[in-house]
């Protein structure tokens, strides 16, 4: 439910239908429909205008999208990453591969001080393409290369009820749902299906770290254990 | 009084003693696996502080619901917890299903809650996701989405089956809870939904209540679906229903709450209707006439919003009960222990003095 692009009369409806507004417990009262818009038809602006332009400050906002740039943001990019998941994830394997190569590298130089510019790198082209919110345990090969954190609220496994007949998010009107988006990318790649597992929640812990490293650091530790338990008998 | 099924031997205001294959004490969960037709409602949730507000509004369902839903910030609107709502309805013996929504408290608070909610008696649990904070009266407020309901009705799951929290920490006894999740079947992504019901089904969801459905058509192509993928045998499918008050309400809704499906042919016939309030309600039988027979749907989830009254007649009068009257107390485990601690306080606590019960103690 949201208040963006209503017409004032039903803004009023909405007003009527819904739950009555709590009583302040302020000195100054409860503050009213007329203390929030200004009066109408000033300076050639219709109410409709006027609404219009007041209404959009109550929504919500992502706690780290200014609202300069969510008025830029266009969602090309995101979009475009989606509609080559197929390309995008053939990618990722390959260089997933280049990676856990260089392995060795990163061991050598240590990963803990690898993990600043590999990071840097990483926020900066995962950002480019997925408006990555470095989650640090990235799901982008389970979810049809849209990125889930996009999602305001944050669900891993699937899209809410909420989703609009247009296939827009409740929340934010103007954005495809990530998750009609993960469906249609995921259709498109080999292990697709991949969307069906149930992901664990989000480990707070491990934000603003690198995904790349902490996936070839686990691979190659796995690759590891393998190689002694082969030696051993 | 004629002696029900679902009744201790030795007497009923005795708890019941949980059956085998069964994770809960609850009658709900026993109706559903008898394939009986299960009924469930929503309580409002008061904006007060007297419980008696809450009683009232449970009163209306005597002995016509098997599980009473008491919900969590519905819409992302402030109003009496769940968790107070379920110790209230626990205390006078009703069947709550507690809902959990993931907007407004971490996986800490809702690992605590289930435990607390356990122990006061609640034997279902439904997990959701929660409307975004927009949607409600307090946009301000931060959304918290720390768990989705996917992985809540994992770490619920996990609490009861493994006895442990999700930090792996051993429980000493863990919930023995029904555990129920949502479903939307009127929202895209469509060839998706049912994959997601299989998916909650594999976090530990046992039964699912479903969105309002007004178009019936659709909800059967998503049941053909789930057959299909041979869900109907893992989990118990309640169909959401409820009266629309009139047209102008139903435009509303349709424009203004996200993830509610209203077709033009349901608008027009309230519109055409002399009483656009007793058609609502008869609308929301003929559907329920009409998914009653939709094979694999295990029962009726009737949220009839501040229209709570009707709840008894629609049920009535689409007999879905087939003359099953359910349960209106359910005794719980410790009832006979405050029962007895309360005949102390009242009768003879009184004369007690701190002097003499030290000096009892001492003896």
């Amino acid at each position: 439910m949201t208040r963006q692009g209503l017409s004032p009369s039903s803004i009023h409806t909405a007003r009527k239908m819904s739950d009555p507004q709590p009583i302040s417990t302020t000195a100054a009262g409860s503050s009213d429909a007329p203390q929030i818009l200004p009066p109408a038809s000033s300076g050639g602006m219709t109410q409709a205008t006027v609404v219009r332009k007041t209404a959009p400050k109550s929504d919500y906002k992502p706690s780290d999208v200014s609202p300069q740039r969510r008025v830029q943001r266009s969602y090309t990019v995101r979009l475009w990453s989606v509609r080559h998941s197929r390309l995008l994830e053939w990618f990722y394997g390959r260089f997933a591969d280049a990676f856990l190569m260089l392995h060795p590298l990163w061991k050598g130089l240590g990963y803990e001080r690898v993990e600043a510019p590999v990071k840097f790198v990483e926020k900066r082209v995962k950002g480019f393409m997925f408006d990555c919110r470095m989650c640090g345990q990235c799901i982008l090969s389970s979810t049809g290369m849209s990125c889930p954190m996009n999602c305001p609220k944050q669900l891993r496994n699937g899209p809410c009820g909420g989703v609009r007949a247009n296939g827009n998010c409740e929340v934010e009107p103007d954005m495809p749902c990530v998750w009609v988006k993960a469906w249609e990318g995921s259709r498109n790649m080999v292990h697709g299906d991949a969307i069906l597992n149930v992901q664990k929640p989000v480990d707070q812990s491990l934000r603003e770290t690198s995904a790349w490293l902490r996936v070839t650091a686990q691979s190659a530790a796995a690759r590891e254990a393998a190689v002694q338990s082969e030696a051993k008998p | 009084m004629m002696r029900q099924r679902d009744e201790h031997p030795d007497g009923v205001h005795l708890p019941l003693d949980p059956l085998p294959g069964h994770s809960s004490r609850g009658r709900l969960e026993r109706i559903l696996r008898r394939s009986e037709f299960a009924v469930t409602a929503e309580l409002n949730p008061p904006d007060s502080a007297d419980p008696e507000d809450v009683y009232d509004r449970a009163r209306v369902f005597d002995g016509w619901v098997d599980g009473i839903n008491a919900v969590d910030a519905s819409g992302a609107n402030c109003h009496m917890s769940s968790v107070g709502i379920c110790a209230l309805l626990t205390r006078m013996g009703y069947a709550p299903i507690m809902q959990i929504a993931c907007r407004d408290k971490n996986r800490i608070a809702i690992q605590g809650d289930v435990l607390g909610a356990a122990a006061m008696g609640v034997a279902n649990i439904l997990c959701l996701t929660g409307d975004g904070v927009q949607a409600g009266d307090q946009p301000g407020a931060k959304p918290v989405f720390d768990l989705d309901s996917m992985s809540l009705l994992e770490t619920i799951r996990v609490m009861r089956d493994n006895g442990k929290f999700l930090s792996g920490r051993k429980l000493t006894t863990p919930p023995s809870v029904f555990l129920g999740a949502a479903i939307n079947p009127f929202a895209p992504p469509y060839d998706f939904r049912p994959h997601r019901l299989a998916k909650k089904i594999a976090a530990g969801a046992q039964f699912v209540q479903s969105q309002y459905c007004f178009d019936v058509p659709m909800f059967r192509t998503y049941m053909e679906r789930v057959r299909d993928l041979g869900l109907t045998d893992k989990c118990y499918i309640l169909c959401g229903v409820g009266p629309l008050a009139s047209a102008k309400t139903a435009r509303w809704i349709r424009s203004n709450v996200p993830g509610i499906h209203i077709p033009d042919a349901v608008i027009k016939r309230l519109e055409g209707a002399a009483d656009q309030k007793k058609e609502g309600k008869q609308l929301c039988i003929d559907i329920i006439n009409e998914v009653k027979e939709i094979p694999g749907v295990s029962g009726i989830h009737v949220m009839a919003y501040r229209q709570e009254e009707y709840v008894a007649e629609i049920v009535h009068e689409s007999g879905v009960l087939k003359g099953r009257r359910p349960w209106q107390r359910e005794a719980r485990a410790d009832d006979q222990m405050v029962a007895d601690r309360l005949e102390h306080i009242l009768h003879q606590g009184e004369s007690e003095q701190p002097v003499q019960m030290v000096e009892k103690a001492a003896q």
